[in-house]
């Protein structure tokens, strides 16, 4: 590995201070299982890396605040997987992030850190899209909320400022419960990146909200309030339009080596439906 | 001149205070330092498992981890599965079903096994697999290894 500086600040302020002096020289440090692949291939070569797990505010845990589910930036996969309000309230976050690497993966990567790469295949965006999470970022010019659909703009860039580090994900404890299901596709079973991910969530008031990744430069939220793709007595010729249109965001790139553009094009279609007909079932079932 | 931090671990129940580089990872220390060499560096990249150990008693891949963070965490290697000269139960499991071949990715598999058996009492099969699934094996062992797990499990050892 290349040298760099290496800062494990106490306070909140003194982060932020660094990442604003060193700007794109400096690399945040949370997890690090994606962040010291690169360090190593050369990939990244910051001048500074900052360990963020000694921060306060950052600390892992996941708790209720006024209606909303928090969870600390550096709570890592294992937590997020095993937490009973995210099982309870948000289910495909926890199967998403259960499918996370591997074990060890799981125990050291963070679901902020997953957010902040901005990786188009990030198997817990769809979920936080789907399930409207906002991230918690604070910098020079004070505290913001950013929704996650506001966060992505392609792979690796996010729209936090310069000075600007995630503190915490927030989630909405919806009024009516989104029954929501987490599927993806990989080259083989076991553990692989996702040549396609996606959540789909239903609510009772018939609004169905489908997120998916892998598929284009970053993760794609669409809503359909028609009410027709969870309407049983609705035919699939009703339905298939809607589910086109709701796929139309989908762009794959011809370059990317684990799956073709037509073959993920197909995929999502596949587990589109598949995962629409699951959420139904566990709206249902009150799940 | 390359910058040093002052870290305090316990590694297998003894206290050690170290300086380290703050570009080495926990791996280098643990093998170069400390001269622990079960740990393997293999893949690098979090795909094989080789270089598997607890920290806090969690297993992580050690090749993923800068030594300066693990500073105050308590970390047990494959060295320190055997207490007082006897191999652990997973140890004597794999050596029963044979699950050791040329044996370089057996140190980050028990580390494994181990972390998982302390999780799941009986696991299942799935849970075996699925607790494993972060080591590799290019011999094969897979059938052998899941037999030493379960076996474990059963009371066998």
């Amino acid at each position: 590995m290349h040298t760099f500086a290496y800062a494990r600040p106490a306070s909140l302020s003194e982060a932020v201070a660094l990442l604003d002096a060193h700007g794109p020289d400096a690399r945040v440090l949370a997890g690090g299982t994606d962040l010291i692949v690169r360090l190593r291939d050369g990939s990244a070569a910051p001048s500074i890396v900052i360990d963020v797990k000694r921060i306060a505010e950052l600390r892992p845990g996941i708790r209720e605040v006024d209606g909303r589910v928090v969870i600390g930036a550096t709570t890592v996969m294992t937590d997020v997987a095993a937490d009973p309000l995210v099982r309870r309230h948000f289910p495909a976050l926890a199967e998403a992030a259960a499918v996370v690497g591997s074990v060890q993966i799981r125990n050291r990567a963070t679901l902020a850190g997953n957010i902040c790469n901005a990786s188009p295949a990030a198997d817990t965006a769809p979920p936080l899209l789907v399930h409207g999470a906002s991230v918690v970022a604070e910098g020079p010019g004070g505290t913001r909320r950013i929704p996650v659909d506001e966060l992505f703009v392609r792979s690796g860039v996010t729209t936090l400022a310069r000075g600007e580090l995630v503190i915490a994900i927030e989630l909405p404890i919806p009024a009516r419960r989104i029954a929501s299901v987490h599927v993806r596709r990989t080259r083989r079973r076991g553990h692989d990146l996702a040549s396609v991910t996606l959540t789909c969530g239903v609510d009772a008031a018939g609004i169905t909200r489908l997120a998916y990744g892998s598929v284009g430069p970053r993760p794609v939220l669409v809503t359909d309030d028609s009410g027709v793709l969870v309407d049983p007595a609705a035919s699939d010729e009703a339905k298939a339009p809607i589910l086109e249109a709701m796929f139309a965001a989908a762009s794959p790139s011809p370059r990317s080596m684990r799956a073709g553009p037509e073959y993920r094009l197909a995929m999502l279609r596949v587990l589109g439906r598949r995962a629409l007909a699951e959420a139904i079932d566990r709206l249902a079932a009150g799940e | 001149m390359v910058e040093t931090f002052p870290i305090e671990v316990t590694v297998n129940g003894r206290r050690r205070t170290l300086e380290v580089a703050g570009h080495h990872s926990l791996l280098d220390v643990i093998r170069d330092d400390l001269g622990l060499t079960g740990a393997k560096e293999c893949c690098l990249v979090g795909e094989c498992g080789a270089c598997t150990v607890m920290m806090d008693g969690r297993t992580v891949d050690s090749c993923l981890v800068l030594a300066v963070e693990v500073d105050g965490a308590e970390l047990t290697t494959v060295e320190g599965l055997a207490t007082d000269g006897k191999l652990a139960p997973i140890q004597e499991a794999f050596l029963d079903k044979g699950a050791v071949q040329c044996g370089f990715c057996i140190p980050g598999q028990l580390m494994s096994a181990q972390a998982l058996l302390a999780e799941h009492e009986h696991p299942t099969l799935a849970e075996v697999q699925e607790g494993m699934a972060g080591n590799l094996c290019r011999c094969g062992c897979y059938q052998q290894i899941t037999d030493a797990i379960l076996a474990v499990a059963e009371g066998e050892r």
